[in-house]
């Protein structure tokens, strides 16, 4: 056939008949390009054996889905950077001097309990990565609370084990922090850069906010989640922050240190995890704030945002329920139109 | 339900119904509660499959020897009854022989009272049938219990502690969740579909594709 003949054929086709340029695939991908910033500051501070971890968790991440979807006889679904994202992600939120095998068990619990046994892209309830992450810290408790000092060169140093800012924070208070970063402005300037002990991808709070920036210039995450999460948690670190004194806290350690950049832009805001009606992804990011900060203070852990994001996870659907767009022109049911 | 009250009695098919093609964790999907909370060991685990193994062939053969006597109005106290009484004669003579045991797992020894699997067998099973079929029938269902029960706490003990029987095997202990709670759902879980796969593809083969 001909090319111009075949350019006039009619050509019948069920709708929709426009399509977005918007994929998976293209979404997920360009989530990954956004991450970048971030994953770069890491290898920076951490080294090689940062890069070592975070491509063992991508590769074990895909192979997982790889061989989980083939022996299964089904579509084989890894070009379209679901599962290259959930390894990146997992990497990141790891201590950056774990042994290797860490990431490879996170990754499969990751791609193959968490999101394919519930059918795949789409159907799972829970963040993949963040479920690999808890599965991990709940198994090796010990091996996955072993920071790393920065060392901020490209070589291989046998760097110091540190605690986190988080970590000084609920140990020895608010002092010792001081103490340890120097002055005011120093302590803010290191967590800004990300110049701090932590997890591979979560230290660098501006590389993580220019990766969040590109995602809300595009429209592919909403400010709905990140601002809610972040406002809440701010608003209760000041609140709250500070023992036996009420408004003296500082939210900006809190906003600026462990995940919360990198759980609020990049993992609340997963679409298939969070709740799809806006109003309901303020009320989502509310819980994620209130719960971040209430584990933080009050829990046994430094650290919240893992459980806080997963815990709102399975409140997600209850959200979306409560929150369904009223059909337009339809009329509220009352007790007389029931008569 | 299959009844029995004929004289060909297939004791071999009631044994193993009990154990395969009605297993009340991996089948049935009942008594969660216990597979889930005594098996972070497998001594726990197996002593609790026993008692429950106990209890159900005491309790099948009880009913089934009185099913004539009980008024059909008020079977299920009278079930619940016969049961509570075997279920303390175990938990009395488990407080006796394994102190140790008895103290981490004592209350899900009485929990037995409450299994929906033990009350089903006797409302179905043993209320309408001779003392032999429903003996063999608790023996079936009990074994079936035992053996998910071995199995479960076999891989979390040995993957959780690194142990088994409470002697170390492995000199690590490689996966900590295992023993914990959520390590429990996640066993049931995958014990569940390997069994389930393991029936279709060998026991019956031409049923599936």
């Amino acid at each position: 056939m001909d090319t111009a003949k075949k350019e006039h054929q009619l050509i019948v086709s069920v709708s929709p008949h426009i399509k977005s340029e918007e994929t998976t695939s293209r979404i997920m991908w360009s989530v990954n390009a956004a991450l970048l910033p971030a994953t770069v500051m890491g290898a920076y501070f951490f080294g090689p054996r940062a890069v070592f971890i975070l491509v063992i968790s991508i590769i074990a991440s895909v192979l997982s889905e790889y061989i989980f979807q083939k022996s299964l006889n089904r579509k084989v679904s890894v070009n379209d950077g679901s599962a290259f994202l959930t390894g990146l992600l997992l990497g990141m939120n790891l201590p950056p001097s774990v042994p290797f095998y860490i990431p490879i068990i996170g990754s499969f619990v990751a791609v193959v309990i968490t999101k394919q046994l519930f059918g795949g892209l789409g159907f799972n309830v829970f963040n993949p990565a963040l479920i690999g992450r808890a599965f991990l810290l709940i198994s090796f408790p010990k091996l996955m609370t072993i920071w790393k000092e920065p060392t901020a060169a490209f070589i291989q140093f046998d760097a110091k084990t540190t605690a986190t800012p988080l970590g000084i924070l609920k140990e020895e208070g608010v002092a010792k922090l001081m103490e340890v970063f120097g002055d005011n402005i120093s302590l803010y300037t290191q967590l800004f850069v990300g110049h701090r002990a932590g997890s591979i991808g979560e230290t660098s709070s501006i590389a993580l906010l220019i990766g969040a920036a590109f995602l809300l210039y595009r429209g592919y995450i909403s400010w709905h989640i990140p601002v809610s999460f972040l406002g809440t948690a701010a608003l209760i670190a000041w609140i709250f922050g500070t023992k036996g004194a009420l408004f003296t806290g500082d939210p900006i350690v809190h906003l600026f240190s462990g995940g919360m950049l990198l759980g609020a832009f990049f993992m609340a805001t997963d679409y298939v995890t969070c709740p799809s009606v806006k109003k309901g992804q303020i009320l989502f990011g509310i819980g994620c704030g209130f719960l971040t900060m209430l584990i933080r203070l009050k829990g046994g852990y430094p650290e919240g945002v893992m459980f806080a994001i997963l815990i709102m996870n399975c409140f997600s659907p209850i959200i979306d329920r409560g929150f369904k767009t009223k059909v337009f022109g339809a009329k509220k049911e009352t007790k007389e139109s029931k008569k | 339900m299959a009844q029995h009250s004929t004289n060909t009695i297939n004791y071999k098919e009631l044994i193993l119904n009990g154990i395969i093609k009605e297993n009340t964790i991996f089948k049935l999907a009942l008594s969660l509660c216990p597979a889930i909370a005594v098996t972070s060991g497998l001594k726990n685990g197996v002593l609790m499959g026993v008692a429950v193994l106990f209890v159900q062939v005491m309790v099948n053969a009880t009913i089934s020897l009185m099913r004539n006597f009980i008024h059909p109005k008020v079977r299920l106290p009278i079930f619940m009854l016969v049961i509570s009484g075997w279920v303390t004669v175990t938990d009395l003579s488990m407080a006796a022989a394994v102190p140790d045991v008895y103290k981490q797992m004592g209350l899900y020894i009485q929990l037995i009272v409450a299994f929906a699997s033990i009350l089903a067998r006797a409302e179905m099973f043993a209320s309408k049938n001779k003392i032999a079929p429903s003996m063999a029938d608790g023996i079936g269902m009990g074994i079936g219990f035992l053996f998910a029960l071995t199995v479960i706490s076999f891989f979390r003990e040995l993957i959780g502690k690194g142990s088994l029987w409470g002697f170390p095997i492995i000199n690590a202990k490689p996966l900590l969740i295992a023993i914990l709670p959520a390590g429990g759902f996640l066993a049931v879980g995958m014990l569940m579909a390997l069994f389930n796969w393991i029936d279709i593809r060998f026991f019956k083969k031409g049923a599936h594709h």
